[in-house]
């Protein structure tokens, strides 16, 4: 053997090692650390979600300052993508191609991580837990890469049908719902659950646009159709829009609102306390805000957390609760993998939760996935305004989405 | 806010034969555009993935910022609504890829064909306006179209919401990648767009656009058709904005309706400002602008404050400061800096 074919062999041989070794982990986590990367609004339209970001990044200083996840620190980079889809797209591509993370967490948006959905399984790079809704998110024979988090938007719609097919069985339905695939997955989720009573109970259906400046003329419209049960799926500033013009008009149907603006400070009380009484919502997490938490040991670690690493954060937001039972999740995620951190084993872990307990969610919830079930939370509970608060009753209702 | 005091400035007649460095001004330009285009080709060999795709993407939105400078920096009309022309070419192309399964080069012309009827069209109402009510009637263009984007009987063809998804062209030839690929089809696109450009304004048509845009009366009285000149040119604009809006659907592999917000009229804005009116090859400035501008605020603003999510706020302070100084310091955009430094140094 030529010297120079020994030294191409050896290089070789030491190349495959250090393949060899590369294969075991992904990139981006070494002995000491491991790399996450994130995008979120910061900027734009959309920036009120940029407390989701900086609670996670609190969350993930708090895990460092604790010794971080089997000795590793974690890396948390997330970028602003300003809610713009090919915006999104660079960042990512910087995030899994540059900064050479070894997985994203809980990238926010519909429309946003639809523009790297395709790149992320073609990648074979996790994207785990999106903050979105939306039920694309679970297919795991299609994207065996990417899972959402959060109850999907068809499994709140299948609550409520289901709870009118139950408690009101005669009613005609009047459904208002924001014109875009947030407000008709609910829909979808209803249709499903109400198979074909759904077209003989919904008497009037009616849509708006975020960039309607009142739903006033559909609540009236719908009003007239006589409905006594008012599904409502509209953004806080809408659904107060809608409180407030029902009290207006005098019609009380039986009122169920969706999750998303089922928030004391953001819409009943904008829209008058007195007009949201018997309001029927549903939820998944503790608001650290309702009187029942004041002394549950999840809550008050969540403020002390609140206390030392957020200390300008704002306590009343939901959304410092809601990123703390998320960011939790991912650590079970990370726990679980062990010293096998390469990304088939995170992404196989995170599809392999068996009733993982999580704080902040509501009591008796618990984060399950299996191989063929990506949709991690699946159960809510119902929960009445009283003028308050949201009072809760009834058992966890599961929806399972498939 | 008029135009031409913004725009020109020193330009040198070619035929004083002026020198730097004993190398007279054409040889000058001739050397630039080879260095630029060898530059342009060995790039993508020697960077990683994902810049040749920013590099993509600064092409991409150079050509629209041509786009909109050949209708606000020759002709003096604005535009804040070539977000929308932008998005009608991107949406073109991902429908008929979508819909239709047309490969994707087969694309590019009908999308800017559709943006340069849609330019004309819209230019004939916007003559009777002028200035800030032309920027206003734009504007309603530009807030108008994510709207008709989700518009839900419009849904079946645009996806609605959810947009649609763009099939990303594979290398047909072994010693590219897929990014590479996509990078030389843009390059070329743009080369051809800038020829196209070039050869516009250069002739009979540029000087009548330019003397529309310095004094319309003066235009009419030797006889030039200002109205058909307007409108060609909004319709020109809008195909060369149009072509930019297809080759960046296919670039990003998706389209959805927050992709076109007003924002992004804003960038190209931005871009043609910060490279300068008036010029072709700042137009490519611009477009490293929209690219790398946000970007190299964000790297700063993190080198300086550390990696704190609570911090990105000053990521727009920053960008803000940039956009306030070279205003204040260059404010004929680059091009203008560059003329400014042949005006001193040729003699």
């Amino acid at each position: 053997m030529k010297l120079h074919q020994i030294t191409l062999a050896s290089a070789a041989v030491l190349a495959l090692g250090i393949s060899g070794a590369m294969a075991a982990n992904a990139p981006g986590v070494t002995d000491t650390e491991i790399t996450i990367g994130n995008t979120n609004p910061y900027s734009g339209p959309a920036s009120s979600y940029s407390v989701y970001g900086k609670a996670i990044g609190a969350c993930w200083n708090w895990v460092n300052d604790n010794g971080g996840i089997n000795g590793r620190k974690i890396k948390w980079i997330s970028y602003d993508d300003g809610y713009s889809p090919p915006k999104t797209k660079e960042q990512i591509r910087k995030l899994v191609e540059r900064d050479k993370v070894a997985f994203t967490f809980q990238t926010l948006g519909t429309p946003t991580n639809s523009a790297v959905h395709k790149y992320m399984n073609k990648k074979k790079v996790p994207h785990l837990f999106l903050a979105t809704g939306a039920t694309k998110w679970g297919q795991p024979n299609k994207y065996p890469w990417t899972m959402g988090w959060q109850p999907n938007y068809q499994t709140v719609g299948a609550i409520f049908g289901n709870y009118i097919l139950d408690n009101t069985p005669n009613a005609k339905v009047a459904i208002l719902n924001q014109n875009d695939d947030y407000g008709k997955d609910y829909v979808i989720g209803m249709q499903k659950a109400m198979g074909d009573k759904f077209d003989k109970m919904v008497v009037k259906r009616e849509t708006y646009e975020t960039s309607d400046p009142t739903v006033d003329s559909q609540i009236v419209s719908l009003a007239n159709s006589g409905a006594d049960v008012f599904v409502n799926i509209s953004i806080p500033k809408f659904a107060a829009q809608a409180i407030k013009k029902m009290a207006a008009i005098g019609w009380k149907p039986l009122h169920l609102l969706n999750d998303v603006s089922a928030a004391i400070a953001a819409t009943y009380v904008p829209a008058g306390v007195e007009n949201s009484k018997g309001i029927i919502s549903v939820d998944f997490y503790k608001d650290p805000n309702d009187p029942e938490w004041a002394n549950d040991p999840e809550t008050l670690a969540w403020r002390k957390w609140m206390a030392e690493y957020q200390p300008r954060g704002d306590l009343k937001n939901k959304m410092n609760s809601y990123a703390w039972a998320v960011c939790h999740t991912m650590i079970a995620v990370l726990k679980q993998a062990g010293d096998d951190l390469s990304r088939e084993n995170i992404m196989k872990q995170a599809a392999n939760l068996n009733q993982v307990k999580v704080p902040m969610l509501l009591p008796g919830m618990v984060v399950d996935t299996s191989p063929t079930d990506f949709y991690p939370l699946e159960q809510m509970q119902m929960m009445k305004f009283d003028g308050e608060r949201n009072v809760r009753f009834g058992p966890l209702i599961s929806a399972e989405t498939e | 806010m008029t135009v031409e005091k913004m725009s020109v400035g020193n330009r040198i007649d070619p035929a004083t034969k002026l020198k730097i460095m004993n190398i007279e001004l054409p040889q000058w330009r001739a050397f630039m555009i080879v260095a630029g285009l060898a530059l342009a080709v060995i790039l993508p060999f020697i960077v990683e993935g994902f810049s040749v795709f920013q590099l993509t993407q600064v092409m991409v939105y150079a050509i629209a910022v041509l786009g909109l400078n050949l209708l606000t920096g020759f002709n003096g009309q604005f535009s804040l609504g070539h977000s929308a022309f932008y998005a009608l070419g991107a949406y073109t192309t991902a429908i008929m890829i979508d819909q239709y399964e047309i490969t994707y080069y087969w694309t590019i012309i009908p999308a800017g064909i559709i943006c340069f009827v849609g330019g004309f069209l819209f230019g004939l109402p916007a003559l009777r306006l002028d200035g800030l009510y032309l920027a206003l009637a734009t504007f309603a263009l530009a807030v108008a179209t994510p709207q008709l984007l989700r518009y839900e009987h419009f849904e079946g063809f645009t996806g609605g919401v959810q947009g649609l998804d763009v099939f990303k062209p594979d290398s047909p030839v072994e010693f590219l990648n897929a990014d590479q690929w996509l990078y030389f089809f843009v390059l070329f696109s743009g080369i051809l767009l800038i020829i196209g450009a070039w050869n516009l304004v250069r002739g009979r048509t540029g000087r009548a656009m330019i003397a529309i845009r310095d004094n319309p009366i003066a235009a009419r009285s030797m006889g030039i058709n200002t109205a058909a000149y307007k409108s060609l040119t909004f319709g020109v604009s809008g195909f060369y904005t149009g072509i930019a809006g297809a080759l960046g659907a296919i670039v990003a592999e998706f389209v959805a309706p927050d992709s076109f917000t007003f924002f992004l009229s804003v960038w190209f804005l931005v871009g043609m400002v910060v490279g300068g009116l008036a010029s072709i090859p700042a137009a490519i400035m611009g477009g490293f602008f929209i690219v790398y501008g946000q970007n190299f605020s964000e790297e700063v603003v993190i080198n300086l404050f550390g990696d704190d999510p609570s911090k990105k706020a000053l990521i727009w302070v920053f960008y803000g400061a940039i956009l306030i100084f070279t205003v204040y310091v260059v404010p004929n955009g680059v091009a203008g800096l560059v003329r400014r430094w042949v005006a001193r140094f040729a003699r």
